[in-house]
């Protein structure tokens, strides 16, 4: 096929035209990089004093919990991202100017890549603000640079995942509305693993299902690679299994539905 | 507004050369046929478009106007028949296909987010144009369509007329050979629409093709080298606009007169067509013109009769309607 060989073009022309309407949409671009900053502020200030003493570690309170529920803020930061692309996608899908481009040689897939590679440059945003705040309120990561590296690998392998998912739910939705409450469960999925508190203070059937979901060990990874501890070997291939199994299942729902749709 | 002589030798439009009769058909479509479960939209319809002509789609709202144009164009399949563009099958090689073609939808086609501008560069982007070719077709595509002053802004603020211009030049940026164009006029004010005429025109006489559907008799009659009828998913007739005309009975006055005693005379003198006692109407076979109003009039004067109300009726898709289906197009009032 002829357009195979647009695919790098098309998706970077599709990029620039995300860009603009992340732009155009301030509003919604803004509200989806503060609202990780509002979680980290909420869980420190309010519920840290608290759920730092449980913590159980040598200094306990705020501080403490500071230093533990970060890379779990980072994660949401993941989830919020991916639930406003999740509502980019369905909105365009509703746009004339989809068939425009069904109707012109180019790359289709783009039209998808170019949702995608914005939704990853707005979790990476999202992801640095955060961080930063965490920084502006005292908490300290110990990586060293090549961790860092890890860390930004880590961030974009999951957005990439997550992304994929929602633009599946995107494509799929019947309308925005069905889009925005779709990946609902990625909002929830961190409060269910290791983001707030960690598993082993959960009962029986619910801590199993919290260690084995795909936030659990992410989140496990980014906060060794964050404390600078090192990162635990059957974390690292849950971490890269669940990203690579939803990564694909996404892409493939995803292709099927948007070439289908009429 | 348009100085068409001026933007003619600002275009540089390369001359395809009209009515080229030696290659392919621009459109061919053999036994086309679509049906959404139970409901047969196309029946095997049967299209071929000479390269560098107009040819008009007219049919009433749903009779598959938009379904033929989604499939000539790749964007559905047909459940059978065959469908060729400039000699390359839509179905196996619509990659090719869409490289030929420009489509403007039914509904407009723009990014509501980028200014007017922004969507035509997109366009080039995807047409692989080298930036400086993209920009200066962008340019000379505001400045033939009018859109200068709103290149700026984003399509929102645009009148009915100016999204519809913002999207035919949008369709225009890959220099495509067949243009397909569904309703471009339909819900346009009718200075709108003259524009619209205009550049249709216009595109034509550098040798475009153009396929373009319409629920106006008149659309058809003022654009269109050849006028297909589409009803019950069947091209019911073929033609040129004089040949289609022909079918129609020409058209008539309509009197409804004040007293009940005068009906009977009035039908013999004025030679009245149809006549109904009970509503005091008759019906005159006759054209507009001036000539044979006035002698209607005086017909009218010299036998003293008393008219409440007259209305010229002149030939419209209805007729043709009425002429080749035996009803009317719509569930109008049914004068006959
Ligand atoms: N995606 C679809 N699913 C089911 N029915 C459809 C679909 N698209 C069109 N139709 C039906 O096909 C018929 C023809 O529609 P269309 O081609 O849009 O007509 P027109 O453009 O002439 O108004 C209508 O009865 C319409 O309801
Ligand atoms: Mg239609």
């Amino acid at each position: 096929m002829s357009t195979a060989s647009y695919v790098l073009t098309d998706s970077m022309t599709m990029l620039r035209r995300q860009i603009k309407h992340m732009g155009r949409y301030a509003s919604l671009t803004l509200m989806l990089i503060g609202m990780p900053v509002v979680f980290l502020l909420l869980f420190v200030y309010v519920f840290g004093g608290t759920l730092g003493d449980g913590l159980g570690g040598v200094t306990g309170g705020r501080e403490a919990y500071l230093a533990y529920v970060v890379p779990g803020v980072l994660m949401m930061a993941v989830a919020a991202s991916a639930q406003g692309t999740s509502i980019k996608v369905a909105m365009d899908m509703t746009e004339g100017i989809i068939d425009r481009f069904k109707t012109m040689s180019i790359a289709r897939v783009s039209v998808l890549t170019g949702h995608v590679l914005a939704s990853l440059i707005q979790i990476v945003l999202a992801i640095a603000v955060t961080l930063g705040v965490a920084v502006a309120i005292g908490y300290r990561p110990e990586a060293n640079p090549a961790e860092w590296l890890g860390l930004l690998g880590v961030v974009v392998m999951i957005g990439f995942a997550i992304t994929w998912l929602v633009v599946a739910a995107g494509v799929t939705a019947k309308s925005p509305e069905t889009a925005s409450n779709t990946p609902m469960p990625l909002l929830l999925l961190p409060f269910l693993g290791s983001a707030f508190v960690p598993t082993e203070s959960m009962p029986g059937a619910m801590r199993w299902f919290a260690e084995y979901q795909p936030f659990t060990p992410w989140i496990e990874v980014g906060r060794g690679l964050l404390d600078g501890t090192g990162v635990d070997g059957l974390d690292l291939t849950l971490a890269v299994s669940w990203a690579v199994a939803l990564a694909a299942l996404g892409y493939t729902v995803a292709r099927l539905k948007f070439n289908r749709a009429e | 507004m348009f100085d068409l002589g001026l933007l003619f030798a600002l275009y540089p439009h390369t001359n395809r050369g009209t009515m080229n009769a030696s290659g392919p058909p621009a459109i061919e479509a053999r036994g086309l046929s679509k049906a959404y479960g139970e409901n047969t939209v196309l029946d095997g319809i049967d299209i071929t478009v000479p390269s560098g002509s107009v040819y008009a789609l007219l049919g009433p709202n749903g009779a598959g106007k938009t379904t033929t144009v989604k499939i000539l164009s790749t964007l559905i399949g047909a459940d059978r028949g065959e469908a060729r563009i400039g000699g390359c099958d839509v179905f196996g090689d619509a990659d090719l296909v869409r490289t030929k073609i420009g489509v403007t939808g039914q509904f407009a086609a723009v990014d509501r987010l980028l200014t007017g501008r922004e969507n035509l560069h997109l366009m080039g982007r995807l047409h692989h144009l080298p930036r400086t070719e993209t920009a200066r077709r962008a340019q000379d595509l505001l400045e033939r369509f009018d859109l200068v002053d709103a290149a700026k802004r984003v399509p929102e603020t645009y009148s009915g007329g100016m999204r519809r211009r913002l999207d035919i030049a949008m369709s225009l940026m890959g220099d495509p050979e067949v243009i397909f164009l569904d309703e471009p006029t339909t819900g346009l004010d009718p200075r709108s629409r003259r524009t619209m005429w205009t550049i249709i025109r216009e595109l034509v006489s550098e040798g475009v093709t153009i396929f373009l559907t319409t629920q106006y008799l008149e659309e058809a009659d003022e654009l269109a080298d050849l006028i297909a009828v589409l009803d019950g998913g069947r091209i019911i007739a073929e033609g040129t606009s004089e040949e289609l005309k022909r079918l129609v009975p020409g058209g008539h006055v309509s009197l409804r007169l004040s007293r009940a005693d005068q009906v009977e005379t009035a039908a013999r003198v004025l030679r009245a067509g149809s006549v109904d006692a009970d509503q005091l109407t008759l019906q005159v076979p006759g054209d507009a013109s001036v000539d044979s109003l006035r002698g209607l009039i005086d017909t009218l004067d010299r036998n003293a009769i008393a008219v409440d109300e007259l209305t010229v009726h002149t030939p419209d898709l209805d007729d043709v309607f009425l002429a080749l289906t035996g009803r009317p197009e719509t569930p109008k009032e049914n004068a006959r």
